[in-house]
């Protein structure tokens, strides 16, 4: 059986929960799905509805607010019960605090950020990036694995719906209130996104390929040559070449504009995930291997600084 | 405080990595290395900390030989000390055995606060600075933007996703794996280097023992998901074909 963890917050279950749902259908066997919280009745409604053998309701009042320690041991104790082959989660911010100290108190290795699953010699390998997503590594472990999904790497509508709902039972909680070292306090919002890129319909976009703050006036002069927004990569936001409410990717806005044009952008995982909604996307950059080229519509390989000025003309000729 | 800061060395940037014969690993015999970015600012926060607060800045790695030229470097930029936890088997090692290699040589020194990079830039398993948390038993949270140190403890802002923020309270000893960004990232001086030449790099063995829990079996390029159109010919040429696509084909410019 795959155990998947399910990921909600105030009751609102997130795509990437269904996204994990569907990769562990498609690993193949049956799934059982996990859902913690405070009161999860209304999620664990929702996920019954897909094709799994059951939904796993674990509710404490000690859960109602994500804590590292909370869900570890809550989810040591669950797992410790029902003995899953394998525990599938979506590679989330908040699956990247607790797993790793969950599968080592589970004696489980954890394969992060994976793409898909392989049947091999009646093992199931679980294939994940490496070197910034330039290779791609099938990965064996021996026994029981803790696998997270990276976001967008399984279609959520591809989870299989159940003829009937799946039976929902309730498990112990196995939180120990008192041993939580973590005290958070409400999620909340920078003071003021001034820029919103999620409406944007074209966007020109800087990466580490554009070198210097300097050269960020030459993006621009090609953004406003088409009426687009100019946005960045985190690393450039990072130097403060752009503010951050530019940035596009995990930690920053996701975007599905008409045309991207990514100038300099290698391509990280992080970045991807934030604009390959995009309709059509172009790539510029002077490495031919970049794995920016692998999901763009046009690529050009070569030198950013002697083709945006050609473009650039070419626009306004 | 007692800050302990866990970098890795890696492969840098522009190399292009070629699988080996038995598809199992890269062929790094041709490769630079430099220190892994993200733990280049966990260093840089480490170093305001103690600037702040006090204390001492001791740099750990687990790696080759050729690992003690990033500790080198860390120590140019201002740590005070180094621990180089050495085995050629940790250059490919999953994020357990490596954590296990730590703790095993840091467990002795009673730190009061750990900080860690996000991930690295080569296996980018993003885990080895939580699962040491465990390993040592610190309180710990991770992609941390802001460190504040409060009395019995410190109070952290986490990132969350899609421009979300979240401030947390942990007591120490803790460990926080750092945001790239969280900082600006300091260079070391001509001071810095010739100081680092007298400062120390304790080599550690690592236990015996220590099996990996997963392993690369088949390692590869991707395959492309798309039809890409490289489009080729002199910046102008090129220019020029990209724009009558757009507009003719794909139809998103007018």
């Amino acid at each position: 059986m795959i155990l998947v963890i399910a990921e909600q917050q105030d009751g609102v279950l997130n795509r990437a929960t269904w996204e994990t749902i569907a990769a562990a259908q498609q690993a193949g066997g049956p799934v059982t799905v996990a859902v913690l919280g405070a009161d999860t009745a209304a999620a664990a409604a929702e996920l019954a509805a897909a094709d799994v053998a059951g939904v796993v309701r674990v509710d404490h009042e000690a859960l109602r607010v994500y804590t590292l320690d909370g869900f570890v041991g809550s989810l040591a104790a669950l797992v410790a019960a029902e003995q899953p082959a394998h525990v599938f989660l979506p590679h989330t911010y908040r699956t990247r605090d607790f797993a790793p100290a969950l599968a080592v108190r589970c004696g489980a290795p954890l394969v992060t950020d994976c793409v898909g699953t392989k049947a091999q010699d009646g093992q199931l390998l679980f294939v994940r990036p490496v070197f910034q997503g330039r290779l791609l590594a099938d990965v064996a472990v021996g026994g029981q694995a803790f696998v997270t999904f990276q976001i967008g790497a399984v279609r959520a509508d591809s989870v299989v719906r159940g003829a009937v709902p799946a039976p929902v039972r309730t498990a112990a909680a196995g939180v120990d209130a008192a041993g939580i070292r973590q005290q958070p306090e409400a999620p909340f919002r920078e003071a003021k996104q001034a820029v919103d890129l999620t409406q944007a319909e074209r966007i020109v976009a800087v990466g580490r390929g554009i070198k210097g703050q300097e050269q960020i006036a030459l993006a621009q002069q090609l953004a406003s040559a088409i009426d687009a927004e100019l946005g960045a990569s985190r690393p450039i936001c990072d130097a403060g070449w752009l503010p951050m409410d530019r940035q596009i990717g995990s930690s920053g806005q996701t975007v599905a504009p008409k045309v991207y044009i990514a100038l300099g952008i290698s391509g990280a995982i992080q970045h991807l995930v934030g604009m390959k909604g995009a309709r059509t996307i172009v790539a510029v950059n002077k490495d031919p291997e970049a794995p920016i080229f692998e999901i763009a519509d046009y690529g050009i390989v070569g030198d950013l600084f002697e083709i945006v000025p050609a473009l650039i003309k070419e626009l306004q000729g | 405080m007692k800050i302990a800061v866990c970098i890795k060395q890696v492969p840098t940037r522009d190399w292009q990595p070629r699988v080996n014969d038995q598809k199992t690993w890269v062929r790094d015999q041709d490769a630079g290395f430099e220190l892994n970015e993200p733990d280049a600012y966990a260093l840089e926060e480490g170093l305001r900390l103690k600037e702040q607060h006090g204390g001492e800045v001791v740099v750990c790695s687990a790696g080759p030989a050729r690992v003690a030229q990033a500790l080198r470097e860390a120590l140019a930029r201002g740590a005070d000390r180094a621990i180089h936890v050495m085995d050629d088997a940790l250059a490919t090692a999953d994020a357990f055995a490596v954590s296990e290699a730590l703790a095993a040589a840091m467990r002795e020194e009673q730190f009061d606060l750990v900080l860690t990079g996000l991930q690295s830039d080569d296996q980018g398993f993003a885990q080895t600075g939580p699962i040491l948390a465990e390993l040592l038993g610190f309180a710990s949270a991770t992609i941390i933007m802001h460190v504040d140190v409060q009395p019995g403890g410190l109070r952290v802002k986490r990132e969350l996703e899609g421009g979300w923020f979240q401030w947390v309270a942990l007591p120490l000893p803790a460990l926080l794996t750092v945001q790239s960004g969280i900082n600006q990232l300091r260079y070391a001086t001509l001071k810095g280097i010739m100081a680092a030449k007298k400062k120390e790099i304790r080599k550690v063995t690592p236990p015996a023992g220590v099996a990996l829990r997963q392993r690369i079996v088949n390692l590869y390029a991707p395959v492309k998901s798309k039809q890409t159109q490289m489009i080729g010919g002199s910046a102008g040429e090129a220019a020029k074909t990209l724009v009558a696509k757009l507009r003719d084909e794909a139809r998103v410019l007018s």
